[in-house]
Parts: C-alpha cells; structure tokens; sequence
C-alpha cells in the first residue's frame, strides 16, 4: 500500500492499516528522549553512589557509604546523647523530687506522653481515660495508690504479670462457687446501695450480711477498699467494669482478673520513671 | 462423540466436589467445592441436551466471535458496580465503625470486605474489561476469528466462577493474605488453567491474523497475559495444609515471600493495569478519534522501554523493612527510569488527538478517554516521585498511597474501560448510536468529581499522617500517638466516602445508558464480517 502523506503535519505514516487505524511515524518527541537519558544517566550516578548491586557474598555498598540501618542507629544514638545528660539526673532523682525541679519536670512530662502514648495508650486510651476494664488515669481514684512511687510500682512490675515475682497480685474469689444465688443478688444490692441506689431495697439488710462475712476482709467494712491489697472502693461511684446491676452480678459472680505487662522488660529506667511522673501529673497524683 | 467425553469428566467433576464439600475442613472450602459442583453441574446438563441433536454446519470463519465479547461486557459492567459499590461502603465503616455490625462479624467486617472490594474491582472489573476488550481487538486488527471455537467461552465462564470462587472464599475467611492474591490454593489452580486457555486463544488468533504486522495494542496485551501468568505462578507458590481444606502454607518465608509478594504486587499494576489497559488505549482512543496514531517509533521504544523496566520495580514497596538497602535501591533506580516510558503511552494517546480536539468538545466518549489519560500520566508521575526513598519515609503506609491507587485506578482503568464500553455497546448490539450522550455527560461529571473528591482528601490525610507520626518535641519525643492520627481524618474519610458515592452513581448511570442502547436504541445492520487485510 502506498504511504500517505498527512497534511496538517507532513508527516507520512508507516504504511500499515489495521481495522482503519494507522501509525505516523513522528520522531520521539525531543524533550521525552532528552528526559529518558537524564532519567537513565542519574539511575547510574545513583547506583554507584548507594548500596544497589548484588555480588555473591553482600552488596556494593556504593561511595556515600549510605545505610539504612547505620541511619536510624545514628540517629537514635544521637537523640540519646542529647538526652543523656537529663535522663541520667531523672533515673537519680528522688521520684517524689521531680516535681520540685521545673526543667525535670517538663522534660519527664514530654518524654512519658511520648512513652504513654505508645506503650499504654492502646488500653488506657491516647487521654489517659481508659475504658470498661481499663482504669481511667485522670480522676483521684486508684486501685493501688496514686502516689507518684506507687504509680512507678505498678509501671514497673505489671498486674498479675506471670513474668514479674514482684507484680501487683490481688485476687477475688468467684462467689459463684461460694455463694448461693439469693446471697450473690442481696450482695449485689448492698454494694449498690454504697454509692447510690439499690435495685431492690428490701435486700440490702441481707446483703449487709453477706458483705460483712465474705467482702468486708479486703474492701473494708465501710466499702472503702484497701489500696495495700487493690481492693477496689466500692462507695465513689467509680467502676472499672460497670456499676449496674448485671455487670456487678458478673462481677461477683466470676471476679475479674484484669491484667498489664510489667515495663522492665521494655522500657528504661529514666522512661518508666518518666511515664509515671507523666500520669502523675495528669489531675489524680497524690 | 466428544460430548460423551465431556459429560464424563462433568461427572466426575461433580461427584470429586461433592465428595470433597462432604470431606470439608472448613466453610469456605465446603461453599467452594458446592460452587464447583453446581457449575459443573449446570455445565453438564447444557451439553447434555445439545448432544445428539441435528447439528446445522455453519460457517462462522468469516464472522468475528462477538457473542462472548458481549458477555463480557456485561460482565464488565455488572462487576464494576459490584466493586465499587463495596469500596463506597468500606470507605463509610473506615469514617463510621459502627457499619462494621455486630451481627456481620465474621463476614462483612471491613478486614473480609476490603479484599472482596480491591478483587472485585481489579480482577473482575477490569480482568473482564481487559479480556472482553482483547478479544475484540485481536480479532479486529488481525482479520480473523478467535481461535479455538468455544474456548473463549471457557475462559469467560471459567474466569466468572474464579471470581465467584474468590468472592464467596473471602467472606467465610480463606485467604492466602497476600495482597491481591488472596484467593486460596485451588482458586490458584484454576486460574492457571483459565489463563493458559486465555494465552491459547489470544496467541492462536494473532498466529491466524491476515495482516502481516501485529497492532501495537496487541503486543501489550500479549506482554499482559504471558507476565501474569509467571507472577501469578510463582506468588502463588504454596502447599495446601489438607487437600480438603481451604488453609495453604507459602513456599517462601520472611523477606523472601515479601519480596516476590510485591515483585508480583507491583506487576499486577504494571502489567494488569498498565500494559493490558494501554492496550485498549491503543486500538480504541484513535477508533473513537478517527485518527491515526501519533508515532509508531514511540509506541516500539516505550513499549519495551516500559515492560523492561516495569518489572524490577517491585521492592519500592518495601522501602525501610527488612529488605535489603540494595534491592531498595533497584527498585527506586527502575521506578524513577520509568517515568519516561510510561508517559510515552499518555504521549502517544493524547498527541492521536492532535488534528481532532474540537471532538473533545462534542463526544464525551472522546472526553472520557482523555481525561483517563490524563490521569494516566499524573499517577505515573506520582508513583515514581513515591518510590523515591526520602519521599517514601513519608508517604509509605499513610492515605497518600490509598489515593495514588484510585486516582490510578478510578482515573485511568475505570474511565478508559467506561470509554470502551461506550464504544463498544453500539458496535456488538447492532445500534446506530449511544441512548443518551447527556446521560454520559452526567456520567464524566460524576466521576471526574468523584475521583477529585477522592484524591485530594486521601493527599490531605495521608501527608497529614505522614507528618503527625513523625512529628517531634524539641527533646526528641513522638507527640502524636496513632489513635490521634485516626480522629484527625475523619473528616477527609468522610469526604473520600462521598468521592466514592458519586463515582458509584456514574457508574449505574452507564449501566441503564447501555441497558437502553441495547435495548432501544435505533438498530443497524450487522457488520461483523472480517475486514479484509490491506
């Protein structure tokens, strides 16, 4: 078939036709070969100058003696110089003396929002508030002291940590096994009745009773609860798992046994200690 | 005669699944193996009462093979809504938890949704775009039928129950949890046998082709079908943990299996979505402009240029893992080389149009595949300029990747298909034009917005999150934890929701225009005879 001229751009096409459809034969445009060879001439200046070839034992390590893993090491080597000097005074500090030093405290304070809100901010919630199950770190209510040593106590050791002999342990009998339903609904009601309303008033004399025999021992007889023993309070409205009826029931019923990893095995001294000065901080430190 | 022969393997087919769905291990497996009987079964009753029937010898070899290209279509079009329509609401349970409900867990989570979303789009939309568009284009520029009599409708119907097989797995759980490769051991193996049919027919009618050179959209949609086949064979490496179980154990393991996870992941875009598509480019933007292509010597040096270099640039995706700095390197080196050749496809599309722009103006067919082209080549930009590393520390893991993937993928793939499928409803149903071309004008708004709407708010959030996770205190602390990062987007996820809910309207809105072209509009005659080779 004889080539055909195109008019509009003197250009002739290949000859070819496939269903209608013919090529030109236009050069490559300029500017995109020009680019191709820039693109090409910079990918061989770069594989020269970072690690890029495979040899039979290890790579060509190219001439800027480039690394990821000597990066992110000297980076961090170079965030903890920075900080050597402040982590080491936070490590000896009296923990009850943090306070009292402004620059400790702003620096134990960024660094353990830091540590909280990757460490502890998946149960505990990124505001510290925690959830069913989980104890909210802002209010003034504490299973096992909210001072700042004891608050470094638990960071450290963990609760009912298998990894840890000196974790915080305290356990609460199912009184599912111990107990007859009637006393477990009379129970349940009296605790109620501690910090508000009963869902059956007839029963909390009863419950009373059951309370002074099997409950009072570690939640105290008032229902104050025991912070040497994490013996809940029972009269400040605050629940870890729920007030209501059903979920006091389960509770009773099956205990609960909530636990937390203890932090020696993952985070330093200086960072536990400022985490602890961080939650201490929050609004419910003592 | 043959007819005894396949009702006798149908038979066996169903008994072995129906043996197998009674030997199950698990749900998935036991619905699957059901799947397969029941297909097989409706297989064998079709050929059963055509066998011994008065067979009336009519020669086709001078028609073109239309019927399965017309299901495809409809495939096509059916499986894209499908698609999208879970993408918009997966995109709403990312904005709002709760339509993760409590009675659909197990099945219609967002973690069981997502790859029923990304499959039904990439492999059932576009696989049925790309093969129904093959067909009719290997026959078209070869002058001859597809070979093979009925195979290609074997590999339709064996391709649909692939995705079947795929779609109902993922819901009741079996997953190889590879991306984009999730469907489970014997899906695999089904999907070898099918694409070897595909390989076969497709190579068989260009080998019969009347013209002496072969098209250029050919050559890109054979490199598509024989690259797939090998990515998908060795990703898809692995060894069933009972033969009558869903659960398979991968041949490699740590970095190894990522690396060939993302050899075949990165390649599954490059050649699936960008040789394959560019193939329909090829033969239907200049049909649709009239003209002739704008450089044959570009289409050769990108061509090769482009299936070179597409296939080393896997390890991008690994930036800053356990993968070694080396092959990072590569993969950065080959990404940022393949600029070029990958906008030598947009070149050679957008310049065909040079001579015929005022029909941007009045076709928006014309306009549909334009703007698919410009899309083309911002994501071909875009991808490049992400796998470069510093670039990378930023952008990998964030929305910004999210975004770069629809804007490829809804821009280019979804309106270049749509511009096929305009094209080719008139053409295989015998009608002098589309019902409505107002109706494709809202479809283009639509979408374009849609797609607009999608990119930015995934750009915004995802280089909002790139930077709350990076950002530091003067003493070197992390201020943002990831929770904080996830309340920050909700506004831009729920932007992104409605991106998707626009394009999903688009998208029915073509389904009822081709619906009313097929069925109403203004018919003409038949013209599927071959054309004669010049």
């Amino acid at each position: 078939m004889a080539k055909k001229k195109d008019k509009s751009q003197e250009v002739e096409t290949t000859g070819h036709q496939w269903d209608g459809i013919e090529e030109y034969n236009n050069p490559l445009p300029r500017w995109w070969l020009w680019m191709f060879y820039a693109c090409i001439v910079w990918g061989i200046w770069y594989v020269i100058a970072y690690p890029a070839w495979p040899m039979i034992s290890g790579a060509t390590e190219g001439y800027k003696g480039w690394s990821t893993r000597a990066n992110i090491a000297a980076d961090i080597a170079e965030a903890e110089a920075a900080n050597a000097k402040i982590n080491a005074k936070l490590a000896g500090t009296e923990l009850a003396m943090i306070g009292e030093d402004p620059e400790l405290q702003v620096y134990a304070a960024s660094a353990g929002a830091a540590v909280f809100k990757t460490w502890c901010a998946q149960c505990h919630g990124s505001g510290a508030a925690g959830a069913k199950g989980y104890p909210n770190l802002l209010d003034n209510d504490w299973l096992w002291g909210g001072d700042i040593e004891s608050i470094h106590t638990t960071i450290r050791h963990g609760i009912r940590s298998d990894k840890d002999d000196d974790t915080r342990y305290s356990e609460m009998p199912a009184f599912g096994e111990l107990l007859e339903k009637e006393e477990i609904t009379a129970v349940v009601n009296y605790v109620m009745s501690l910090s508000g309303t009963p869902q059956d008033a007839s029963l909390v004399a009863p419950g009373a009773v059951v309370y002074a025999d099997n409950c009072a021992a570690c939640h105290m007889e008032d229902g104050g609860g025991d912070r040497e023993q994490g013996a809940p309070n029972l009269k400040d409205a605050i629940w870890l798992f729920g007030g209501d009826y059903d979920t006091l029931t389960q509770t009773v019923t099956y205990s609960r046994y909530g636990v937390m990893p203890p932090w020696t095995t993952r985070l330093t001294d200086a960072e536990m200690r400022a985490v602890a000065a961080y939650v201490h901080q929050l609004g419910g430190g003592e | 005669m043959t007819n005894y022969f396949k009702l006798i393997l149908l038979g066996m087919i169903v008994f072995v699944a129906l043996f197998a769905a009674n030997s199950a291990r698990d749900l998935a497996y036991m619905v699957n193996a059901l799947t397969i009987a029941l297909a097989a079964g409706a297989t064998f009753v079709w050929v059963l009462r055509q066998t011994d029937e008065p067979v009336v010898q009519v020669d086709l070899s001078g028609e073109y093979m239309d019927g399965v290209i017309r299901a495809g279509v409809i495939a096509t079009a059916l499986w894209g809504v499908v698609g999208f329509l879970v993408g918009t609401f997966i995109a709403f349970q990312l904005a709002f938890p709760a339509l993760n409900f409590e009675w659909a867990q197990g099945m219609a989570n967002f973690g069981r949704l997502r790859p029923l979303h990304t499959s039904a789009v990439i492999f059932a939309f576009g696989g049925n775009a790309l093969i129904c568009t093959s067909f009719y284009v290997v026959q078209r520029t070869s002058a001859a039928r597809l070979w093979g009599g009925n195979l290609a409708w074997f590999v339709f119907w064996g391709y649909q129950l692939v995705i079947v097989l795929a779609a109902t797995g993922y819901l009741l759980g079996a997953s190889q949890s590879k991306e984009y490769a999730e469907p489970e051991w014997y899906v695999d193996l089904w999907l070898t046998v099918v694409w070897l049919a595909y390989l076969a027919v497709f190579v068989g009618t260009i080998v019969r082709r009347k013209e002496r050179h072969i098209y250029v959209a050919n050559w890109f949609y054979l490199s598509f079908i024989i690259t797939v086949a090998m990515l998908h064979v060795v990703n898809n490496l692995s060894i069933p943990v009972s033969i009558f179980g869903s659960k398979s154990v991968q041949v490699f393991s740590g970095v190894q299996d990522a690396m060939v996870q993302w050899w075949y992941g990165h390649n599954a875009v490059g050649f699936f979505l960008t040789a394959g598509f560019l193939g329909m480019m090829y033969y239907f933007v200049p049909k649709q402009a009239e003209r002739p292509v704008y450089s044959y010597k570009l289409s050769i040096i990108h061509f090769w240029a482009l299936i070179f270099l597409y296939i080393w640039a896997g390890p991008h995706h690994l930036h800053y893992t356990a993968l070694p700095d080396w092959a990072s390197t590569l993969g950065m080196v080959f990404s940022i080389i393949l600029w070029m050749p990958s906008w030598g496809g947009m070149i050679n599309g957008l310049m065909t149009l040079s001579g015929a722009w005022d029909k941007l103006r009045t076709d928006p067919v014309i306009r549909m595949m334009v703007i698919s082209i410009g899309f083309y080549g911002m994501s071909t930009f875009e991808g490049p300029m992400m796998s470069i590393r510093a670039v990378n520390s930023l952008s990998h893991y964030t929305d910004w990747t999210i975004g770069h993937v629809h804007s490829g993928a809804l821009g280019w793939n979804g309106m270049i298909t749509f511009g096929c499928l305009y094209f080719l409803v008139p053409k295989l149903w015998n009608r002098e034009r589309l019902y409505s071309l107002s109706m494709v004008n809202w479809h283009f708004w639509l979408a374009t917005i849609g797609i607009v709407l999608y990119a930015a708010s995934m750009w915004v959030t995802g280089i909002m999150e790139g930077l709350m996770w990076r950002e530091v205190d003067a003493n070197g602390f992390l201020v943002n934890s990831f929770a904080d990062t996830v309340s920050a987007k909700l506004p831009m996820y729920i932007v992104r929701g409605l991106g998707g809910v626009m394009f999903l309207a688009g998208a029915i809105i073509m389904c009822i225009n081709l619906y009313l072209t097929a069925r109403k509009g203004p018919a003409v005659a038949a013209d599927n005879s071959l054309v004669p080779a010049e």
